[in-house]
């Protein structure tokens, strides 16, 4: 029987991983968002930032702001999935190389509108496949049971690296 | 509208201009609105390392493209003779033909095709210097937010 690995390794390795999506990305380092890692499930966060309104008056975050929350919020699921699958074998690379799926199409639900304070989504894919995936991202604020905007979408999975099964 | 030519520009695409040029997140992106008429919008954004999505490549990320998209359907709602008072997105969906060129600016081009009491209905496309190919369409559909009684 192999030894369990030692907690810091596992959590080294998981957060490293982690960093590294975040890092490749210019755009999330724009929009200020970070995630949040309890085993394999992320949460995203979008601290709130004066940058991020739409409205002045109301004050109220911008849809699309919202939307590509949403959106990063997705993308980084699949290929944090991804990386996961690879990282996490016996045996396996312990720093596999980042592959990022395309967006194929987004439905946004704007359910309310975006408060002023920090936002967070959480992504369940809901289809996986080799070529495509189906994601579906619940954004919300003070109360997960209060959403304030929701959405569905299409990605194209990345080409697996020559050599893999 | 009025018995006479009009003078100047028309107030209601001033104020359109105005409300666009002061949201905060669009300043953020360095959008820039660059033609405004009845119920229609143009706004570009020009390329910008901190909006890549793909270090790869260049690519300017689909958030990006979506809140530059959202912004000129708001703005071709408020720019539509029928608006009110403010306008906010309902729903939005955006389909990415392609990424965008790097190094590109990406323009956005909105027109909001239908107008009721309460709903505006937009559709949009994203393109980059080959204006034959889009990098993305959207639809989206809008509250229209009027004062109370009007």
């Amino acid at each position: 029987m192999r030894r369990p690995e030692p907690v810091r390794i596992i959590k080294s390795r998981r957060d490293g991983a982690l960093d590294r999506i975040v890092a490749a990305v210019p755009y999330i380092g724009f929009l200020g968002m970070r995630f949040d890692r309890r085993g394999d499930e992320l949460t995203a966060i979008l601290p709130f930032d004066e940058r991020l309104i739409g409205n002045p008056m109301l004050p109220a975050l911008h849809g699309g702001a919202t939307a590509a929350f949403l959106e990063v919020a997705a993308i980084v699921e699949l290929a944090w999935a991804l990386m996961w699958d690879e990282m996490e074998r016996p045996g396996a690379d312990p720093s596999p190389p980042i592959r990022l799926p395309k967006t194929i199409d987004l439905s946004v639900d704007y359910l309310r509108s975006g408060l002023p304070r920090d936002a967070y989504a959480r992504a369940r894919v809901n289809r996986s496949g080799r070529r495509f995936a189906s994601v579906h991202v619940e954004g919300w604020q003070d109360n997960r049971q209060r959403l304030f905007a929701q959405a569905t979408g299409h990605f194209l999975m990345p080409e697996r690296a020559a050599g893999d099964d | 509208m009025t018995e006479d030519a009009p003078q100047g520009p028309d107030p209601r695409l001033q104020i359109a201009r105005q409300f666009i040029e002061a949201i905060p997140h669009a300043r953020a992106l360095g959008l820039r609105l660059t033609d405004l008429g009845a119920g229609r919008a143009e706004i570009a954004m020009p390329w910008d390392g901190r909006l890549v999505g793909d270090p790869d490549t260049g690519v300017i990320h689909g958030g990006a493209v979506s809140a530059l998209m959202d912004t000129c359907g708001g703005a071709a709602v408020m720019a539509h003779p029928g608006a009110g008072a403010s306008t906010a997105t309902l729903g939005f969906r955006i389909d990415y033909m392609r990424p965008a060129t790097p190094g590109q600016a990406i323009r956005a081009q909105a027109e909001c095709y239908h107008m009721t009491r309460f709903v505006a209905f937009v559709r949009a496309v994203a393109l980059d210097d080959d204006p034959d190919r889009p990098v993305a369409t959207a639809t989206g559909s809008f509250a229209v937010e009027r004062p109370e009684g009007t």
